[in-house]
C-alpha cells in the first residue's frame, strides 16, 4: 500500500520536471498549445492522485491502528 | 490608457475595500477564545481552523496579488518561461503531503509557533534557530513590499496617483490609507482578520477569472487567434538582445531552467514563514492532508490567469512596465464596473497575504529573537504585545521600502528571498524526518547556500539591469542554465552531509533533542496535544 502512495506522490514530479516531454505546440486544444493545456491537465491529475494517496493513507493508518490495538489487548 | 480617473471602477473598488475593512475589525470577535492574550490566539487564530477556513487562508496566502500581477506579466514578457508557476504549484502539494503533517504534530505537542521554534527544540541550537528566523524575516519583508507594488499597479491603471508630476504625498496617499487600515485591523484581530477577508478575496478572484477566461477570448476571436498573435509577437527579434522576445513552448536550452525553477520554488514555498503560520493555525492533521488535495484548485486558476498574459498581447495592450499588463487588459476589455471588481480583487488579494506575512515575521522575531536572546522570561501576554508591535514595524518597513526605493529593488530582493528561504529546507524538513544531521553542519550548509546564492544572483545581468537580472545561471559542472536557488540548495546539502560525517567522527556535541518519535505522528485528541483553546462564546460552525 505504501508503495502505491509513494507512486501517487512521485508521479507529478516525474511528469512535470521532464519538460522535454511536453515542450511542444501540437496538438492544440481549442486553440491552446499542448504545452499549456497539458500542464493544466496535470493539475487535475495530480489532484486526483493526491486524493487517492490521502484515502489510501487513511486506510493504512486505520489498519495499523487496529492491528496495534489488537496486539495490545 | 484612458486619461484621468476611472470613477466607476474606483467607486466599486472603494466599496469592496470598505467592506473588508469592517470585516477585518469584526474578525476579532469571530470564534474568540477565552484567553486572547496568548500568541497562539493572536498569531495562530487559536489553532482552531477547519478544512475550509484553512483552504481559504492558505489560498489567500500563497496566491498573492503579486502572483496575479507577476505571473501573467512574465508570460506577457517572455511567453512559455513564465508558465513555470503552474508545474511549481502542482508539485508543491505532493511534497507537503509528506512533511507538513509531521510539523503540525510536533508543533502542537511542544507549542511551537514558528519553524525556528521547532529547529531549536529538535537540534538544541539557538544559533541554527536564529539563522532560520533571520532568513525567514529577510525573505518575507520584500514579499510584503511586493504586495504594495501589486496595489500600486491597480491604482496606476485606475488613474489614481498615477502621473509623474503629482506631488508625492497625493500620489502615495491611497497606498498609505490602504496600509494604515491593514495595519490597524491586523493589530487588533491578528490572524483572524486575514482568514475572514480571504473568503471575500478568493470569491472575487474566482469570479473575475471565470469571467475573464470566457469573456475576453470571445471578444478576441478565440484562443486560436490569441495564440497566433502571441506567437507572432514572440518571434520578433528584440534589437537589444538579438534574440526573439520569447516562445510559445520552451526551447531545448530553456528546459533545465524551467524544471529547476519549478522544483526550487516548490521546495521553497512552505519554508516561508507565512505558509507555516497558516498551516499551524489548522485544527488537526487531517485538515492539512485534506488541504493538499483541494488546494490545487488554486493552481488551475493560476494557469488560467497566466493565459491572460497572452490575451494582453493579442488585445494589443502595450505597456512599458509588464506589471501593468493585466490591470490594463481588464480596463480595456471589461465594462468599468466589472473592471472595478477585478481591481478590488487584486487589491484585497494584496491585503490578505500582507497581513499574514507580517504576523509570521512578527512571530519569528518575538519567539526566536526577543524571547531567546533578549528577554527569556517573557510572559505569553508580553509575547503577544511584542508581536503586535513588530507586525506594525514590519509593515512600515515594507512601506518605506516601496515608497523610497525603485520597484525593481523590491523585486530583486524577493528573488533573493526565494533563494535564501530555500536554504532553510535541510534544517526544517531534514529535521522532521531524521536527527542524523549535525546542527553545526546545518549552519555551515546554510551559510554556504546563502553566500553562493547571493553572489550568483548578484552576477546575473539582463538587458536592463547589471545585477540581479534574473534567477537562472549556468549550473557549475552541468553546464545547463538552472535556478540559482536550486544550485545553492544542492551545495548546501553536500556541505551539510560532509560536515555531519566529520563532526560525528570528532564527536562534536550534538545538542539535546526535546522531541521523541511519537511527537511527529500525534494528532488532536492524543495525550499532550493541546486542544484548541476553549471558546468564550459559541463559535460559528463551519
Amino acid at each position: 500500500m505504501r508503495v502505491v502512495i509513494a507512486l501517487c506522490l512521485v508521479a507529478p514530479f516525474v511528469a512535470m520536471l521532464w519538460v522535454g516531454s511536453y515542450a511542444k505546440i501540437d496538438p492544440t486544444f481549442i486553440g491552446i498549445p499542448f504545452f499549456y493545456w497539458y500542464q493544466m491537465l496535470w493539475v487535475l491529475i495530480s489532484t486526483a492522485l493526491t486524493m487517492i494517496a490521502y484515502k489510501l493513507w487513511q486506510r493504512d493508518q486505520r489498519a495499523r491502528a487496529d492491528h496495534k490495538g489488537g496486539a495490545a489487548e | 490608457m484612458k486619461d484621468g480617473v476611472n470613477g466607476v471602477a474606483l467607486g466599486v473598488c472603494i466599496f469592496f475595500f470598505l467592506a473588508v475593512t469592517v470585516m477585518g475589525f469584526l474578525a476579532a470577535r469571530w470564534r474568540r477564545a477565552e484567553n486572547e492574550h496568548s500568541l497562539d490566539e493572536w498569531g495562530l487564530g487559536g489553532r482552531s481552523f477547519g478544512t475550509w477556513i484553512t483552504w481559504f487562508l492558505l489560498g489567500g496566502d500563497l496566491y498573492t496579488a503579486y502572483t496575479f500581477v507577476a505571473v501573467p506579466a512574465a508570460i506577457y514578457a517572455a511567453g512559455a518561461a513564465g508558465f513555470f508557476a503552474v508545474p511549481y504549484t502542482i508539485i508543491v502539494y505532493p511534497l507537503i503531503f509528506t512533511f507538513l503533517p509531521r510539523l503540525w504534530s510536533v508543533s502542537h505537542r511542544h507549542g511551537y509557533v514558528t519553524t525556528s521554534d521547532f529547529v531549536r527544540g529538535r537540534f538544541g541550537s539557538k544559533g541554527l534557530s536564529l539563522a532560520v528566523a533571520v532568513t525567514g524575516i529577510l525573505a518575507t519583508m520584500p514579499y510584503i513590499a511586493l504586495q504594495l507594488v501589486g496595489i500600486q499597479a491597480v491604482l496606476d491603471v485606475m488613474g489614481v496617483g498615477g502621473g509623474e508630476n503629482t506631488n508625492w504625498f497625493v500620489k502615495d496617499l491611497p497606498l498609505l490609507i490602504a496600509f494604515g487600515v491593514l495595519a490597524a485591523y491586523t493589530y487588533s484581530s491578528g490572524l483572524r482578520a486575514p482568514a475572514l477577508i480571504a473568503f471575500v478575496k478568493d470569491t472575487l478572484i474566482y469570479i473575475v477569472i471565470a469571467v475573464a477566461i470566457i469573456y475576453i477570448p470571445i471578444k478576441l476571436g478565440g484562443f486560436d487567434d490569441i495564440f497566433a498573435k502571441a506567437g507572432q509577437a514572440f518571434s520578433q527579434v528584440n534589437p537589444a538582445t538579438g534574440k526573439p522576445r520569447g516562445a510559445l513552448a520552451p526551447p531545448e536550452a530553456g528546459q533545465w531552467t524551467y524544471a529547476t525553477l519549478a522544483l526550487g520554488s516548490a521546495l521553497a514555498l512552505f519554508m516561508y514563514p507565512h505558509s507555516i503560520t497558516a498551516t499551524l493555525s489548522s485544527r488537526n492533521r487531517e485538515v492539512i492532508r485534506r488541504n493538499t488535495a483541494i488546494l490545487p484548485l488554486y493552481s488551475l486558476m493560476l494557469g488560467l490567469l497566466a493565459l491572460l498574459g497572452f490575451m494582453a498581447i493579442a488585445a494589443g495592450v502595450k505597456v512599458q512596465n509588464g506589471q501593468l499588463a493585466i490591470p490594463q487588459l481588464f480596463e480595456n476589455m471589461f465594462p468599468d464596473w466589472f473592471a472595478g471588481v477585478a481591481f478590488a480583487a487584486i487589491a484585497i488579494g494584496a491585503l490578505v497575504p500582507a497581513a499574514i506575512m507580517s504576523i509570521a515575521a512578527a512571530n519569528l522575531f518575538t519567539r526566536n529573537i526577543y524571547k531567546d536572546f533578549i528577554k527569556p522570561d517573557a510572559t505569553p501576554a508580553e509575547e503577544t504585545r511584542v508581536s503586535k508591535i513588530v507586525s506594525l514595524l514590519v509593515k512600515v518597513g515594507a512601506l518605506v521600502f516601496v515608497l523610497t526605493m525603485d520597484k525593481t529593488v523590491a523585486i530583486n530582493f524577493q528573488l533573493l528571498g526565494g533563494i535564501w528561504i530555500l536554504q532553510t529546507f535541510p534544517a526544517l524538513v531534514g529535521g522532521l524526518f531524521t536527527r542524523w544531521f549535525h546542527r553545526w553542519a546545518l549552519i555551515a550548509g546554510w551559510a554556504v547556500g546563502m553566500i553562493y546564492g547571493t553572489v550568483a544572483a548578484y552576477g546575473v545581468a539582463s538587458p536592463t539591469q547589471k545585477h540581479f537580472g534574473g534567477s537562472a545561471k549556468e549550473i557549475p559542472g552541468i553546464g545547463e542554465i538552472g535556478y540559482i536557488g536550486m544550485t545553492a540548495f544542492v551545495l548546501n546539502v553536500v556541505v551539510t552531509v560532509v560536515l555531519t560525517f566529520v563532526l560525528k567522527a570528532v564527536k562534536a556535541p550534538e545538542g539535546t533533542d526535546e522531541t521523541v518519535p511519537g511527537d511527529y505522528t500525534a494528532d488532536a485528541g492524543d495525550a499532550g496535544v493541546e486542544a484548541e483553546l476553549p471558546p468564550a462564546t459559541a463559535g460559528t460552525s463551519h
